[in-house]
């Protein structure tokens, strides 16, 4: 999670002539550079939504993502990997516009199993930054939104644009 | 007192059942995670692909990949240094999964950028009850001495009943 992201705080170049469409190219652009991370692209993420130190990215249910053999759940390995790659979109999007970041701890709690077959849907924001750091909390949820599958806190570099 | 086993017979036995268990878990197959086995100690290794990245710029490896090897390496310490004993009485069934330990949280503590090189990890069981365990885990890359990430996790452990 870093510098890639740039754009995700900034508007797209070509879109500051001011037109009406710049909120939905930045998100596209955002979308875009998000499912080109290797990693978050093998698990088939998707980003739903993202700006002011919010976003929500979602993965598909997936058998080769399955920790638990015996129940078909998903592996706490794959949720994690959804949170950190949403907790550093979260990051990326602030208002501050961070040159980059990357994730100083993350800590999850998984409150219950994830039900097979359901989609994975991370909700990420980005609460408060200070000159290097910023904190983030995040939720998972499955199609059953009223009870969280995981829940996340974690810690990430903040680095400012120079002169900034 | 009966004749010691011969040491293939033993050895055998452990890597079998081994591959059983790391073999059961798609993800683990999924991240092409490898454990090497030493008597009962396990070094669980994380060979590179270029699909585990998640910073192409610099280039590192996607904090996501980090903390499901650390946790895959917690899960397979724990549930092998459980089932130890019943292995080595030759007490294991081998055709039924084996229930596996669930994670209660897990926390990553990122100590430096994971390069584009194979990874390895080693966890140690801090406690284990009848109920609840707490594992902490290290991995590192060219240098031992040069951890690029650690994790502590607590896991509620299964019901040897419920199998």
């Amino acid at each position: 999670m870093q510098p890639i992201l740039d754009v995700l705080a900034k508007p797209a170049k070509a879109a500051t002539d001011g037109t009406m469409s710049t909120e939905n190219d930045r998100t596209k652009i955002a979308r875009q550079f998000i499912e080109a991370i290797p990693y978050s692209r093998a698990l088939g993420m998707s980003l739903e939504e993202i700006g002011d130190g919010v976003a929500i990215i979602s993965m598909p249910y997936d058998k080769r993502f399955v920790g638990n053999p015996a129940t078909g759940v998903i592996h706490g390995g794959a949720v994690s990997a959804l949170m950190d790659t949403c907790g550093g979109a979260a990051v990326m999007s602030h208002g501050d516009a961070p040159a980059g970041t990357a994730t100083i701890d993350l800590r999850i709690d998984y409150m219950r199993a994830a039900t097979p077959g359901q989609r994975i849907r991370a909700r990420a924001e980005c609460y408060h930054v200070t000159r290097s750091v910023a904190f983030v909390r995040a939720t998972a949820v499955d199609d059953d939104d009223e009870n969280p599958v995981a829940a996340a806190t974690g810690a990430f570099t903040f680095q400012r644009a120079k002169g900034a | 007192m009966r004749k010691p086993e011969p040491v293939q017979v033993i050895k055998t036995r452990r890597d079998a059942a081994l591959r059983g268990l790391v073999e059961s878990v798609p993800y683990i197959q999924f991240l092409g995670v490898e454990f090497d086995r030493r008597g009962d100690e396990l070094t669980a290794v994380l060979p590179y692909r270029d699909d585990l990245i998640g910073n192409p710029m610099l280039p590192a490896i996607h904090g996501g990949v980090t903390a499901a090897f650390l946790e895959i390496t917690s899960i397979i310490e724990l549930t092998w240094s459980s089932l130890w004993t019943d292995m080595e009485d030759g007490k294991l069934v081998s055709d039924v999964p084996l229930p596996m330990p669930k994670t209660i949280d897990f926390t990553v503590d990122y100590l430096r950028t994971g390069l584009p090189r194979d990874a390895y990890a080693r966890a140690r069981v801090n406690r284990s009850g009848r109920r609840y365990a707490s594992v902490h885990v290290e991995a590192w890359q060219d240098n031992h001495d040069r951890i690029f990430a650690q994790a502590t996790g607590h896991f509620l452990m299964p019901t040897r009943e419920d199998g």
